[in-house]
């Protein structure tokens, strides 16, 4: 990945056709994996979803291959496939019989809120602590944040979920347990799909606070392994410019030392915290599987497990194919935000 | 706010720095030598290593009861007899998390034994014969880093039928892309040393080349990388079996058992105790990888040395 944004027009156009187009083809790569994964199964989609009986009725059988495309030759599936997913039809689950398309417009801003929240927390708790660490390196806080990210990097997501949600919102009956809003409640008119914000524009604030509420615990459940990784980088990235040359003559000229961290030492140590960020978030993805299966969440991460289960094809390739481009994107974001904090990087 | 010390120059501990590892080798041996008391986390990571390690292997001589057996009411609260309290099944927790150990540990080391040795070979060959061989390797990790790690697995796993060999075999394919970018990286640079051009004008074939003049180098920085992600290997196979994808039903895997007090969810003993295994063995993996990661910077190094 070059970290180079090129700033005048033309060129950042350039810049970002090629990186999107590039993006394509990853896309178009993920596509055929899930695609030739889902041919190589041993386990077969039609007894996976008819149950036993039906499964030995011949006729049952061949209604379901063909209504599901499963009589034509492999090359023929997917080139019927790749032109379906064009026109945003990425075909019917075979289990919730929902277009798969319908299931991911339900399940991605779900899974969007809790990872944006869990990044938030994730960037303002580890690099917060990072800068902190760096700069009483070696001595006590120092010490006690170091234990803490690698706790943070080492505790099993799904454990971790699973203790908060007995001890916070059943055993002290702090926040309330599972789901996205209090039982019976209803969703706010849907703008982004993603509740709190949703609430908030349609000015709701009892709506905000029950979606709050239900978002705080699990996002910090996910973010716990992201704001160890982000500790220990920010806390290196911070140490690293403490040390150049320029920070000595911003301390000799006799700035105070708030002045020289602020002004000469946290923007360029955040640069290299920017792309952390990027590969961390898509990181957060990986941990909704897990997480969403305790909080009863019903996001991204519980249908691809549900669908993984049942070998429901197109849902399995339409959440890669979302999430792949979710992750082009994110990448595409990282390095242009990379012109931005640094000036340098915007000539070349 | 704190002025650093002027003479210590900052260190970046970072992953992919390793190609300092293999010049800093003899003098990061003797940092770690010196350094355990003024870094105390490696010292205790190594001794959980080392006590988890003798668990696995005496688990028949500690465990009181069997760890398949019925052997207690159902759901009984941690006591003096069932120090862990018993599973929904009535089988005693303690026994239960110390045969753990034995599946999740030598499982961990096999799954990064196998993820290293696809990710080097493949590395290797793409660094060293560069161009589309390159480009091929590398759009292939490209493709594996784009889907997420645990939903691949997942499918995978799905695709293979659940089991933990499948699971192994599963997570291989999802983690050997960053060892191929790593060796990559080392034999990109080793590539053009005289010593490896002389052998190559000697007549060396490109394997002879890679196996015998290559690899000194690209080894020492990738064995400490791979034993390094033993824990996060753990914490991986752990959450593939939580999702009933590894171990099956009464194997006394670490996930499944958390996985098993979440449907019991009151029994709060069922799913704790399981889950402060798997904490304790990643967490000690970390604490040893983070010193190493300092004693082999030479920066950090010189600061801890003193």
């Amino acid at each position: 990945m070059a970290p180079r944004a090129p700033w005048r027009h033309r060129a950042l156009l350039r810049f970002v056709l090629r990186r999107l187009l590039a993006g394509l083809l990853l896309c178009l790569g993920v596509t055929l994996v899930s695609f030739l994964l889902t041919q190589a199964v041993p386990g077969d989609p039609v007894t996976a979803n008819l149950g036993q009986r039906a499964s030995e009725d011949p006729a049952a059988v061949a209604a379901f291959r063909a209504a599901n495309g499963l009589d034509q030759p492999l090359p023929q599936q997917y080139l019927t496939y790749l032109g379906n997913l064009l026109t945003g039809d990425f075909g019917d689950s075979q289990q919730t019989r929902n277009p798969v398309a319908s299931d991911l417009g339900e399940k991605v801003p779900a899974t969007m809120e809790l990872a944006l929240a869990a990044i938030v927390i994730a960037v303002v708790l580890g690099v917060g602590f990072g800068i902190v660490a760096a700069l009483y390196r070696d001595r006590w806080p120092d010490q006690v944040l170091r234990v803490l990210s690698l706790t943070g990097v080492s505790v099993p997501t799904f454990w971790l979920a699973l203790i908060a949600y007995y001890w916070v919102s059943f055993k002290a009956d702090l926040l309330p347990a599972g789901g996205r809003l209090a039982p019976g409640a209803q969703a706010p008119e849907q703008v982004t799909g993603l509740y709190t914000v949703d609430a908030l524009l349609a000015g709701d604030w009892a709506t905000f606070g029950d979606a709050a509420a239900h978002l705080v615990l699990p996002a910090m459940v996910l973010a716990s392994f992201t704001v160890g990784v982000l500790l220990r980088f920010t806390r290196a990235s911070v140490l690293e410019v403490l040390g150049d040359e320029y920070v000595r003559a911003a301390r000799a000229k006799g700035l105070p030392e708030f002045t020289v961290v602020r002004r000469h030492v946290l923007r360029p140590a955040l640069v290299s915290v920017v792309t952390v960020t990027g590969v961390a978030f898509a990181g957060l993805l990986s941990g909704t599987v897990l997480v969403e299966q305790i909080f009863s969440w019903r996001g991204l991460g519980a249908y691809a497990y549900t669908s993984a289960l049942a070998l429901d094809l197109p849902a399995i390739m339409g959440v890669s194919v979302v999430v792949a481009i979710i992750y082009v994107l994110l990448n595409l974001v990282v390095d242009l935000l990379y012109g931005v904090i640094d000036p340098r990087l915007r000539q070349s | 706010m704190t002025a650093p010390d002027p003479l210590v120059v900052p260190a970046a501990p970072l992953a992919g720095d390793t190609d300092v590892a293999a010049v800093a080798a003899p003098t990061a041996a003797r940092t770690l030598a010196r350094s355990p008391w003024r870094r105390p986390l490696g010292l205790i990571g190594l001794v959980v290593i080392v006590l988890w390690v003798l668990v696995a292997i005496a688990a028949p001589l500690l465990a009181p009861f069997d760890p398949l057996a019925q052997v207690a009411p159902k759901l009984l609260e941690p006591s003096g007899e069932h120090w862990f309290g018993t599973d929904n099944l009535g089988r005693d927790v303690f026994s239960r998390v110390l045969y753990g150990a034995r599946l999740s540990v030598p499982l961990a080391i096999l799954l990064v034994v196998l993820a290293t040795l696809v990710g080097s070979v493949l590395g290797a060959v793409a660094g060293y014969f560069g161009r589309w061989v390159d480009a091929g390797i590398m759009r292939l990790t490209d493709l594996v880093f784009a889907f997420p790690g645990i939903i691949l697995a997942m499918a995978v796993t799905a695709a293979l039928g659940a089991g933990l060999r499948n699971a192994v075999l599963a997570l291989v394919v999802v983690t050997w892309p960053s060892y191929a970018r790593v060796v990559r990286g080392l034999v990109l640079s080793t590539r053009e040393q005289d010593h490896i051009q002389a052998s190559r004008l000697l007549g060396s074939s490109a394997l002879r080349t890679l196996a015998v003049d290559v690899r000194p180098t690209v080894l020492g920085p990738v064995l400490v990388l791979s034993a390094l992600d033993v824990g996060n290997a753990v914490l991986l196979l752990s959450g593939l079996s939580f999702l009933g994808l590894g171990a099956r039903p009464p194997a006394p895997e670490w996930g499944a058992m958390v996985s098993a007090g979440a449907q019991v969810f009151d029994s709060w003993w069922v799913g704790l105790f399981p889950g402060l295994a798997i904490l304790t063995v990643v967490l000690a993996f970390n604490f040893l990888g983070d010193t190493l990661r300092d004693a082999l910077d030479p920066r950090t190094a010189r600061a801890l040395r003193g």
